[in-house]
């Protein structure tokens, strides 16, 4: 089983882990067709790379990110919300 | 009897004879024996029929890991008759025979080989039909095929699952292993050591080596306290970080180790020629494994082909067990005689070399091994043994990242792992010298520990002294074919060579097509066989054919292994043991167990009818702890909900209580419940039973993305519930202690109150719930019996009843109020409910917005209405059947019961758009597939105009 790095709870098992969904640009909703809305919702890129995604440690409730490489699996690196480069 | 004197037998205990029974008949063996072995030893050497053509099989590896010898227990079909030890009175039985192991009626199946060629099944069943294939063929064919049965009455058995952490971890105990896991533990670190087989030592305590070498690592391993060492485990499968599941019989060690070492050896590989798979042709380990563990002589007069030193040593273990050893074949051409060679010859064994084993035939319908044919003319003898060659056990390497590859210039096949966390060491690594072995060990140890931060010397690379090339066998069809590759398949060369004539020349379809290295040896005895013939077949090398994917797990395991000790988890609110004494009948509800009415359940109906009109009359008490509560605290907590919820919630006053509707992305309803204000940066909010755990964590999800200033705190657990309804709640409440005005004018409708009652500090909601008058009293949970007994007592005199969820139920039927998930769906929108009044119109932002008003532009296609149906109607359709509009279904009911308080039966459903006029009469299929017609009333059943709630 993987183990996933939490910044709160240092290295854990992958199943305390709840994921989240990568890091998307929520596009305004009182400025978009409702075309492009439909696709904001149903439709994941899923493009290889490395991808910023959502984590939940669950037994903590502790919401944090994780950068990984969906080609390898990888976990690059885990950080807190606040390191965020377009939230700093 | 074919059983050898002390020392041979070193797991065996002569002083316990042990009685079984095979296929019926009695056999005796000892306390220690394996089945294969004990048989073996009373002169029983059939032990299973093939898969496909029946023939006889019988001792092959002593490994346990191919068909063969994989037998039936009472209990536990495909049981490994190599390695499961024999045990008093247990009754064993040959598998995949039609009729008697002796008389096996598909015997014929051997003379129609012919017919059956590789893919026949893919070609011949697929008509006359479209779905004769499903429909007559595969049923007659799994009655053919399969090997155990599985007994559906197996008594329970004691499972369990444990958690282990090392430094390293060592697989494998062999001679490498041994120095790996000691070389570690000298050092210091933490390791473990496990072995599938009884005892430490591997080839050590089966092979022809000196004794001292297994004695002296075993005194160091014992001196060693940090060493953990686990025999009769199996490793069985390498995952991610180092994550592996060590199987010892019923107990599942979850193991963690920071590195690991595998030192899982070789595997022996059988020869190919005409009729190899005749009882009486072994690998020259198992006949060691049999000679030296169990003490059993594995014939009388043997033929040995040896293509390396293994089978010179064979030889000689033979002669020592006293059998005549007839002749060595060594296909090697001539050359300089080794010591082993010389040590054979002085003990007068022919050695032929250039020659080899061109075809076997056995005693009459193949029962055993008969005469060999060598070099153009037969020889008798009932026991060839076969050391032509080692194929690396690549499943644990593989799966951890290692690659196969085929050294062309020593004709082996290798494998090669990146610079990481695991390590190889001996045979798996290319090492079969045991001095080389045990210094590879030792340089895996080194490079582990290492890499874990201790100060250690280097230690060398192996190189092997004298790299010799392996003799290859060639392989080539036998004209009248059962050279078999594949013997738990029945595959023969020509099998395979037909593969790639039709044109699967890649190693994964040739085994799709042929399905070879599919059954219980996974290839351990054919891949690198069937890797040489593909090669040939297509004109290219071995190292580009390959082997193919080894996943987990290594061996079959049990299912019980998997599920482990399991324990259903329920939860019980505070209030249980109350319930319980009130003589409720409780049900799980989810994780929950709730009351669902009070009495006996003989008089159910009657309970619950009585409870409804209780409440409706008089006064209720319902433990409503199961509910979600969160609590959200900050600046932003209005600003937080508003975004949440569909109402508005940053201009609620304190005080007052506003019902909840939470969306998600798409527009659909998701949850409801209350938010009572309890102070400007504090909101007390209630969810779903069901959905709690999820909003909780949507609430902290949005919370981390927007990042307001806000806590939010899940009380679910910590806090109870108890709701007061009814038009005599609130004299119940005032002849309580408690610093609340509860009055009409200082505690109105949807408002809330904290303070004390009866000495218990609560929050208090008048919520509508059940249609009454309603106090929904919160408390720490801790303190909710004393406030149940409390409001029990101030209620005896108002004649207050307990009431459990199915009046419950009825009682929110009544009003029409919906529950989440029943009446709701994935896609259900807040209009769909007729909930417009609680959507804002005004809010810039909610999460849902967009959606809902985009959904709203595509038209509404369904209402939810209240059903009606006429008192004493007869047939009434449960929950889910269909709503039909011009034949055709539009919705379905969701909700249904009778109403004691209005004498009829009642349901929500999902009627067409069109047909949501109260009057408008929709049909209605029944179960038993009538069709009804009801009209459409309004949602509030009873008290239409809400007067009751407020009073």
């Amino acid at each position: 089983m993987k183990l996933l790095t939490c910044p709160m709870n240092g290295p854990r098992n992958i199943d305390e882990f709840q994921s989240f969904g990568p890091v998307r640009a929520r596009p305004d909703p009182n400025a978009t067709a409702d075309r492009d809305w439909s696709r904001h919702l149903f439709r994941a890129e899923n493009r290889k790379g490395i991808v910023i995604e959502w984590w939940r440690h669950v037994p903590s409730n502790y919401f944090f990110l994780a950068e990984r490489d969906l080609v390898s699996n990888e976990v690059i690196r885990t950080f807190d919300v606040s390191e965020l480069p377009e939230r700093a | 009897m074919n059983r050898l004197p002390a020392p041979f037998g070193s797991r065996i205990d002569r002083s316990r004879p042990v009685r079984f029974t095979f296929e019926g008949k009695f056999f005796e063996g000892y306390e220690g024996d394996s089945i294969a072995s004990a048989l073996a030893a009373s002169g029983q050497w059939v032990l299973s029929r093939s898969f496909k053509y029946h023939r006889p099989r019988g001792i092959l590896s002593m490994t346990g890991a191919d068909a063969n010898a994989l037998v039936q227990l009472p209990s536990e079909p495909n049981a490994a008759g190599e390695r499961t030890p024999i045990s008093e009175g247990l009754r064993v039985s040959a598998q995949n025979v039609n009729g008697s192991l002796e008389r096996d009626r598909d015997a014929v199946m051997d003379r129609f080989g012919r017919f059956l060629p590789v893919g026949f099944y893919y070609r011949t069943f697929m008509g006359p039909r479209r779905d004769s294939w499903l429909k007559f063929w595969e049923p007659i064919i799994r009655r053919k095929a399969g090997l155990g049965v599985v007994d559906t009455k197996a008594p329970h058995r004691h499972f369990d699952k444990t958690h282990l952490h090392c430094d390293v971890l060592v697989v494998g105990a062999g001679p490498a292993g041994l120095s790996a896991a000691i070389s570690a533990a000298e050092a210091g670190a933490d390791v473990v050591l496990c072995d599938e087989n009884p005892e430490i030592g591997g080839a050590l305590t089966y092979g022809r080596y000196d004794p001292e070498v297994l004695s002296g690592l075993a005194s160091r391993l014992e001196a060693l306290p940090n060493l953990k060492v686990l025999t009769g485990t199996v490793c069985n499968g390498w995952y991610e970080d180092n994550w592996l599941p060590l199987i010892e019989s019923d107990r599942l060690h979850r193991t963690r180790a920071r590195e690991v070492i595998l030192a899982t050896g070789a595997i022996e590989q059988p020869a190919v020629f005409r009729n190899n798979d005749l009882p009486g042709i072994m690998l020259g380990s198992a006949a060691q494994r049999l000679i030296r563990h169990y003490g059993v002589r594995p014939g009388t007069s043997a033929v040995v082909l040896a293509a390396n030193d293994d089978g010179y040593r064979t030889a000689l273990d033979l002669l020592d067990a006293g059998v005549s050893v007839v002749e060595l074949v060594d296909p090697r051409p001539a050359g300089e005689a080794g010591p082993l060679e010389t040590e054979l010859r002085g003990k007068g064994v022919t050695i032929r070399k250039g020659a080899t084993i061109e075809a076997a035939e056995g005693t009459v319908g193949n029962r055993h091994l008969a005469r060999i044919h060598v070099g153009g003319s037969w020889i008798a003898c009932d026991l060839l043994t076969v050391s032509i060659g080692q194929a690396p056990a690549w499943q644990l390497p593989c799966q951890a990242g290692g690659k196969v590859g085929y050294d062309a210039s020593t004709q082996a096949m290798t494998i090669t792992l990146s610079v990481g966390s695991v390590h190889l060491a001996g045979a798996v690594a290319g090492v079969d010298e045991l001095q080389d072995a045990i210094a590879s060990g030792r340089h895996a140890a080194a490079t582990a520990l290492m890499r874990l931060g201790h100060a250690v010397a280097a230690e060398p690379a192996v190189t092997p002294k004298s790299v010799r090339p392996r003799y290859v066998q060639p392989i080539v069809a036998d004209a009248k074919g059962r050279d078999f590759v594949d013997f738990d398949e029945d595959l023969q060369v020509k099998d395979l060579q037909n593969a790639t004539k039709d044109g699967y020349r890649e190693i994964e379809l040739v085994k799709r097509f042929t399905t070879v290295g599919m059954g219980p040896s996974q290839g351990r005895h054919s891949a690198l066989a069937t890797a040489r013939i593909v090669a040939d077949a297509t004109g290219r090398s071995v190292g580009e054919i390959g082997i193919t994917t080894a996943r987990p797990p290594v061996g079959p395991e049990t299912l019980g292994v998997l599920a482990g000790h399991h324990e259903v988890l329920e939860r019980r609110t505070a209030l249980h043991a109350r319930h319980v004494a009130l003589k409720a009948a409780m049900k799980p509800v989810g994780a929950w167990w709730r009351p669902y009415y009070y009495g006996d359940a003989s008089s159910a109906e009657e309970a619950v009818r009585e409870e409804i009109l209780a409440v409706r009359e008089g006064v209720g008490l319902l433990d409503v702890s199961t509910l979600g509560k969160l609590e959200i605290r900050g600046p932003d907590a209005g600003e937080f909900l508003d975004r949440l919820y569909t109402m508005a919630h940053a201009n609620q006053p304190v005080g007052r209580v506003r019902y909840c509707l939470m969306l998600n992305e798409m527009g659909s309803v998701v949850d409801d419940g209350v938010a009572y204000r309890m102070a400007q940066d504090q909101f007390y909010v209630t969810a779903t039973t069901g959905a709690v755990a999820r909003v909780y964590a949507d609430m902290l999800f949005w919370n981390a993305d927007w990042r307001l200033k806000v806590d939010v705190l899940n009380l679910t657990g910590a806090f109870s519930g108890l709701n007061v309804t009814g038009p005599k709640a609130r004299q119940v409440l005032k002849a309580l202690d408690s610093d609340i005005d509860f009055s009409r004018d200082a505690f109105p409708y949807l408002s809330g109150r904290d303070g004390m009652v009866a000495g218990v500090p609560v929050r208090v909601m008048r919520i509508g719930f059940t249609g009454e008058l309603s106090y929904e009293l919160h408390c720490p949970s801790s303190l909710a019996p004393s406030l149940w007994d409390a409001v029990m007592a101030a209620g005896r005199p108002h004649g207050l009843r307990p009431y459990g969820l199915e009046a419950s139920r009825i009682l929110r039927l009544e009003k029409g109020h919906i529950l989440i998930g029943q009446d709701t769906d994935a896609i259900t929108t807040p209009d769909e409910l007729g909930f417009g009044w609680a959507v804002s119109k005004k809010k810039p932002f909610f999460v849902g917005k967009r959606s809902i008003e985009m959904r709203a532009r595509l038209g509404q296609t369904r209402k939810l209405v209240g059903l009606q149906f006429p008192a004493g109607a007869r047939n009434i359709p449960g929950e889910s059947c269909l709503v039909l509009r011009s034949g055709a279904p539009v919705g379905q009911i969701t909700s249904v019961g009778y109403s004691p308080s209005l004498g009829r039966h009642i349901a929500l459903a999902y009627v067409h758009a069109d047909d949501q006029a109260q009057g408008s009469r929709v049909t209605v299929k029944c179960r038993d597939g009538e069709l009804v017609e009801v009209p459409v009333v309004a949602h509030a059943f009873f008290d239409p105009t809400n007067a009751r709630q407020e009073i």
